[in-house]
């Protein structure tokens, strides 16, 4: 009773009133207002359909791929005050981490949370198909979540170099020699060797699509700093973008899928 | 026993098995997705996987730090594959009796607050998802090999797992193809997916019956070409990238007596007898043709049986063909593994002048 008297008394603070500009969400108005005046609820429609609450029907696996994101922006962030991308640190850097920050385990969550948003935008992307929830009207926000896929595995892909242990270069080396056998635009794909006028040769180990990846003919240093770019500031702005695009078209699409 | 198991494991037989069962899961499906079948594979499944778990070869292989996610992942799938066959069985149950799908009923269309109903779930999905990975942080630590040295490679050089699947094509097909050309046809195929599939059925709600098309498509593709290349890749493949079974031990020192054989070599040493032609078109004129043969004659005689031409009725030409030229690049990844391991055959087109090998 005593508890229930201070909450009542906490809500009628100005301080209170100022940050929260309605009551508490226990009638339909102000149901309404916590969900459309709040910054980070007012994606979400304020009423939606029942199915599109029950987790036997959404898994709920985009929603935990955007928290893992969010998780992994944290931890990376932090990581970051630790991290400097040479040769000459990378790898020590990863060790004093692991040896002189106590109880640490952000290098974990960030890892193993990496691995973690594989495997939910896979499941989100299973059970879309599986309800044919690309079907008119979301056609294009299915295309939107395929790139976000695919951006999703460079992220995993360029943070994958960062440690600059053996696992790293020689991952990476295996991915980047991928880029080497490109059609026309790597040098060691088909059709580059056409690529010639008289002596000179035009697509090279030079200047082919693993040079431009890797800035360099192999996994150096240049490919570290650039893998290190990609990783935390030029991907994750894209993804971000996206999600946001990805979000937005979620609701002006009708919501969470449902039997037309 | 373990013997036998190490040797259906191998591709060659595995992956005809693993097809045959997807075959049988899709057409009886109905019986799959009850309680009563997830009961009776669980009471089978735990106690071989702890069986096999319990072998010291697998399991240094599923708990290096780097794998659990696929066995997370495993699990996951198994579990949803089947609970997806179970809300599907149920809805095309009741849509053989003329009823609409579950998720269309009116107490699963009425509305309901986004607060507290949505929002909660959020919240509580959050806490779990911290706890999760906060306890798998602290279970297992992230590795951290030796570091850097680029004049020694490990052997096996193994991508993160998510990649391994494309890296086991590289057993069948050059990195042109392996890794550019097919990788860039799974993701323009998947965008392209809504644009080709117009059918209206299955909008928002798990049903199999209604679209069979694309549930066997997407499937075979998610389930046999995705995840079993990427269980081979992982547990499966050795130093070198030389099979090794579940129970067997990776030792480096194993041969395996590979000679595979182009088909130009078939034709003109085995078969004519002759010596290769010197112009390297000629030489390879048969795989030539029949490449092309696959990517441009197949799709017009596709198109031209009873089948082919209902679809094109229902979709259009332009549809019609944009599905049939993917699903193609799709299936040149198993005729490929089937023609490897029935005839040892290489390249069908091998001209390495150009780096062009298919």
């Amino acid at each position: 009773m005593a508890a229930k008297g201070l909450a009542d008394k906490v809500r009628e603070t100005q301080v209170w009133k100022s940050i929260f500009r309605h009551g508490p969400p226990d009638n339909a108005r102000n149901r309404a207002a916590v969900v459309a005046g709040n910054v980070f609820l007012h994606l979400h429609p304020i009423k939606l359909k029942k199915s599109g609450v029950q987790l036997g029907y959404t898994w709920c696996m985009g929603g935990l791929t955007f928290f893992i994101f969010l998780a992994l922006t944290v931890s990376g962030v932090l990581l970051m005050f630790y991290y400097r991308p040479t040769a000459e640190y990378a790898f020590n850097d990863i060790v004093a981490l692991r040896e002189h920050v106590p109880l640490g385990i952000m290098r974990e969550i960030h890892r193993w949370g990496a691995h973690a948003m594989v495997i939910t935008t896979w499941l989100h992307m299973f059970r879309v198909f599986m309800t044919g929830s690309y079907k008119p009207p979301r056609e294009f926000n299915w295309g939107v979540g395929v790139i976000l896929l695919v951006l999703t595995l460079l992220l995993s892909f360029t943070g994958y170099l960062l440690p600059w242990d053996q696992l790293a270069i020689w991952a990476i080396t295996v991915g980047a020699n991928m880029a080497k056998a490109t059609p026309f635009l790597g040098h060691g794909g088909p059709g580059a060797s056409l690529a010639r006028i008289g002596d000179f040769v035009m697509v090279s180990d030079k200047n082919d699509v693993r040079f431009q990846l890797l800035a360099g003919r192999f996994v150096g240093e240049p490919a570290l700093l650039r893998f290190y770019i990609l990783h935390c500031v030029f991907i994750p702005l894209v993804v971000g973008t996206l999600i946001a695009v990805h979000f937005w078209r979620v609701r002006k699409d009708g919501g969470i899928s449902a039997p037309l | 026993m373990k013997e036998l198991i190490n040797w259906v494991a191998d591709p060659i037989r595995s992956f005809p098995i693993v097809c045959i069962l997807f075959y049988f899961m899709m057409k009886y499906y109905r019986v799959v997705g009850t309680k009563k079948f997830l009961g009776w594979s669980l009471l089978f499944t735990i106690p071989v996987s702890i069986w096999f778990a319990a072998d010291p070869n697998f399991f240094t292989i599923i708990t290096l730090p780097d794998n659990i996610p696929i066995i997370i992942l495993i699990v996951l799938v198994g579990f949803l594959q089947w609970f997806t066959f179970y809300k599907a069985a149920l809805n095309d149950n009741r849509l053989d009796q003329g009823l609409g799908p579950i998720e269309g009923l009116p107490e699963n269309r009425e509305k309901v607050w986004c607060w507290p109903n949505l929002v909660y779930t959020e919240l509580f999905m959050i806490i779990a998802g911290t706890c999760f990975l906060v306890v798998w942080a602290i279970l297992f630590k992230a590795p951290l090999e030796e570091p850097a040295n680029p004049t020694w490679a490990p052997n096996p050089a193994k991508a993160p797992w998510y990649f391994l699947g494309l890296q086991e094509m590289l057993v069948y097909f050059d990195p042109w193809m392996a890794g550019v050309i097919l990788p860039g046809v799974v993701v323009v195929g998947l965008i392209a997916i809504p644009y080709i599939d117009t059918n209206p059925k299955g909008n928002g709600y798990y049903t199999i019956a209604e679209r069979p098309i694309a549930m066997w498509g997407f499937l075979f593709g998610w389930l046999v070409l995705w995840l079993y290349l990427i269980m081979v890749g992982t547990f499966l493949r050795g130093p070198n990238w030389t099979f090794y079974g579940p129970f067997e031990y990776w030792d480096f020192h194993k041969v395996v007596a590979e000679y595979n054989v182009n088909l130009s070599e078939f034709l003109w040493i085995k078969w004519l007898n002759t010596p290769m032609p010197e112009n390297m078109f000629v030489r390879e004129f048969l795989g030539i043709i029949l490449s092309l043969a696959y990517m441009l004659v197949l799709p017009p005689l596709m198109g031209m049986c009873s089948y082919g031409k209902k679809m094109i009725e229902g979709v259009g030409q332009m549809r019609f063909y944009i599905f049939v030229v993917l699903f193609l690049l799709m299936m040149s990844l198993p005729i490929k593994m089937v023609l490897r391991w029935l005839f040892a055959l290489k390249y069908i087109v091998a001209l390495p002048e150009l780096e062009l090998n298919l």
